[in-house]
């Protein structure tokens, strides 16, 4: 086991990928040369040389297009959208052409591309650099949609999206990058489409993605001091979702929080309500809980944007008050 | 801005200018076929047809290798057919059949037939532009010598996409190449009203280091010699064509639209330069026999007839296949 913090593991992931199969290319804007804005892809350049490693201009349509149309004709390529604010300058390619060819030509093409991009908060860079978007993604069918919250799944995850025969949405959260964790070593790859359940816990299930799995962990420490015993299920792959995990566990618990990065309105966890309403209702004690960014665009002030976001008091204050009830 | 005309074709053998005619025919009959299925409602939705812009389709398919590849717009009957694509497949899409050539998934907006090299019609203007360049960019990877070879209107050149993948293409020196087929009319406005160069795509190829190539698109040899010349540097490494094709449009934009905005004399004027009533004419002073043009005729409008038949007799999608093929395992699953 090595220690890697988040944006070497993502190097890592495509490194290894790269590694084993010639037609894996990456490009984005100051990928190559720079390694990355958030140096997720420091040493890429100097391993596999600029046949592989492409440096764009600021041109996220042309980014994702031809990832596309090189996706369709044999390679597999990861492209980097720098801040995942910026797939709203793409949209059409991400949701209109990457999400539906294959289907519209009813299976003649197929897609097998990675879109990496730096999600959601903590940084304090306003409302066009911050956002959470996930639920963006998912809306879309055609999609698969992942957001790892640990350097090993972060890596893992990687190499099965890029292996993926699918269009894969790769959230990176932002506020995680310098953080550290063990990842196996030698080959890793963690399969997409599984939940995973990072802590045991009888009296409620938290369901939390990305930057908020850290802090449900540091609040299920609250709640225990508390006697509250949560269970926190690290959702990972919003599509495909582990819609077995997450029922067995609702069922099990009796009650259900969700962690939500993205504002509320359509987030992932509405989603995820709507699957436990319908599927374990009797099983529960209580209603699903969100626990999500306010419905607001997320401001720039460190004050502000701490207020806007689920925090450890936040996540645990809900929780202990809804479990009293 | 001095746009320059795109080189001559070659001296051409007789048969190659009659399988450049056949091509044309073969568009021009499957058009008109479709126009009249539509007023017989047999085509639902929209649809855009490709008449008279058939020189474009046919010349620069012709002079494609099998393995290059296609993209096209929304009007892309006539490049999907130029690759050879089987008529009665893309009409049975056009009914919306289970013998489409995408089984119903797509429609008009939407045929293609990669098998043959046809990677797809593009609905939303601009979004193919950069597509191709990355199947271009694959080539180049790959060292295959492929060309990608996009088409798309003169309204294209207004919107973000076309500059963002001119300009990677050429930074990248990409084997692209980009054909912009100026029929004088975006959707229902002259383009000239909302552009701000009177050649939309040649004028801008300055921008990104590329030479500025015009052909006339009623000229299907025209078109083939500017597609050689474009495809040879392409192959060569020596990196991507922006080429405008002059051509009009005989229909409105799509079914919906009479295209009464057009001045009083305007489209007699281009239905005189038409593709294939030209061509006809300068196959005759090359030799060919009236007799032998009437039977390319009768065995293109067999050939459509045929494909009227298998669209019309052809089975119902299943119901059932709304759900496929949205993932490569052939299913739709998001949850397990």
């Amino acid at each position: 086991m090595a220690q890697l913090t988040y944006r070497d593991a993502v190097a890592a992931g495509v490194a290894q990928e790269m590694e084993r199969d010639p037609n894996v290319v990456i490009l984005g804007e100051d990928i190559a040369a720079a390694g990355g804005v958030f140096k997720t892809t420091v040493g890429l350049l100097e391993r596999f040389g600029p046949d592989r490693v492409w440096d764009t201009p600021i041109s996220e349509q042309a980014i994702l297009g031809a990832a596309m149309g090189a996706a369709m004709t044999g390679l597999r390529p990861v492209a980097e959208i720098m801040f995942s604010d910026f797939l709203a300058v793409c949209w059409d390619i991400v949701a209109n052409q990457i999400a539906k060819t294959r289907y519209m030509s009813d299976g003649q093409v197929t897609i097998p591309l990675v879109v990496k991009t730096g999600n959601g908060g903590g940084l304090r860079f306003g409302a066009q650099h911050s956002q959470a978007v996930e639920n963006w993604a998912m809306a879309i069918p055609g999609l698969k949609v992942v957001a790892p919250s640990t350097p090993a799944d972060v890596k893992g995850m990687m190499a099965a999206a890029i292996r993926d025969p699918d269009p894969v949405i790769f959230f990176e959260a932002k506020g995680l990058y310098p953080t550290t964790g063990e990842v196996p070593d030698g080959e890793h790859v963690v399969p997409l489409g599984a939940a995973n359940v990072v802590r045991d816990g009888k009296d409620c299930t938290v369901l939390a993605l990305g930057a908020m799995v850290p802090r449900a962990l540091d609040a299920a420490e609250r709640l225990a001091r508390e006697g509250i015993d949560a269970q926190i299920v690290d959702v990972r792959s919003l599509v495909p979702l582990d819609a077995r995990t997450i029922l067995s566990a609702a069922s099990a618990s009796g009650r259900v929080f969700t962690v939500e990065e993205n504002p509320r309105l359509c987030g992932w966890g509405a989603e995820i309500a709507s699957l436990i309403g319908e599927e374990c209702f009797y099983d529960l004690d209580a209603p699903v809980v969100r626990i999500t960014t306010p419905h607001v665009p997320l401001p720039s002030a460190d004050v502000l944007e701490d207020a806007a976001r689920p925090s450890v008091e936040r996540i645990a204050s809900t929780i202990a008050r809804e479990m009293a009830r | 801005m001095s746009a320059t005309v795109a080189p001559a074709p070659p001296a051409l053998d007789v048969e190659t200018r009659e399988a450049l005619y056949r091509s044309m025919i073969l568009l021009r009959v499957f058009e008109k076929r479709a126009h009249d299925l539509f007023l017989q409602n047999l085509v639902k939705g929209t649809s855009h047809l490709g008449l008279g812009q058939e020189a474009i389709a046919a010349g620069f398919a012709h002079a494609m290798r099998p393995d290059d590849w296609t993209f096209a717009t929304y009007r892309g009957h006539n490049h999907t057919l130029a690759r050879g694509a089987d008529p009665g497949a893309v009409m049975a899409e056009l009914l919306g059949r289970a013998n489409g050539v995408l089984h119903g998934k797509g429609g008009s907006m939407h045929v293609g037939d990669a098998s043959k090299g046809a990677m797809g019609s593009y609905a939303i203007i601009g979004a193919h532009l950069p597509v191709a360049a990355g199947a271009a960019w694959s080539a180049k990877l790959r060292g295959t010598e492929q060309v990608a070879v996009c088409f798309f209107g003169d309204g294209t050149t207004n919107i973000g996409a076309f500059h963002e993948a001119l300009n990677l293409a050429s930074v990248w020196k990409l084997p692209a190449v980009f054909v912009c087929e100026n029929n004088l009319y975006m959707e229902y406005t002259p383009i000239a009203s909302v552009t701000a160069v009177p050649n939309p795509a040649a004028d801008r190829a300055a921008a990104y280091g590329l030479e500025s190539w015009i052909v006339d698109g009623n000229d299907v040899e025209a078109c083939y010699g500017a597609a050689l010349a474009a495809y040879e540097r392409a192959r060569a490494g020596r990196g991507p064509a922006l080429i405008e094709a002059k051509t009009y449009r005989h229909g409105g934009h799509s079914r919906a639209d009479p295209a009464a905005y057009r001045p009083k004399g305007e489209l007699e004027a281009w239905l005189a330069r038409d593709p294939i009533e030209t061509y006809r004419a300068r196959l005759r002073e090359h030799g060919v026999a009236q007799e032998a043009i009437d039977a390319f005729d009768a065995a293109a409008l067999a050939l459509v007839d045929r494909a009227t038949e298998e669209a019309k007799n052809g089975p119902l999608p299943a119901p059932e296949s709304v759900t496929t093929n949205v993932w490569a395992d052939g299913g739709s699953a998001w949850r397990n």
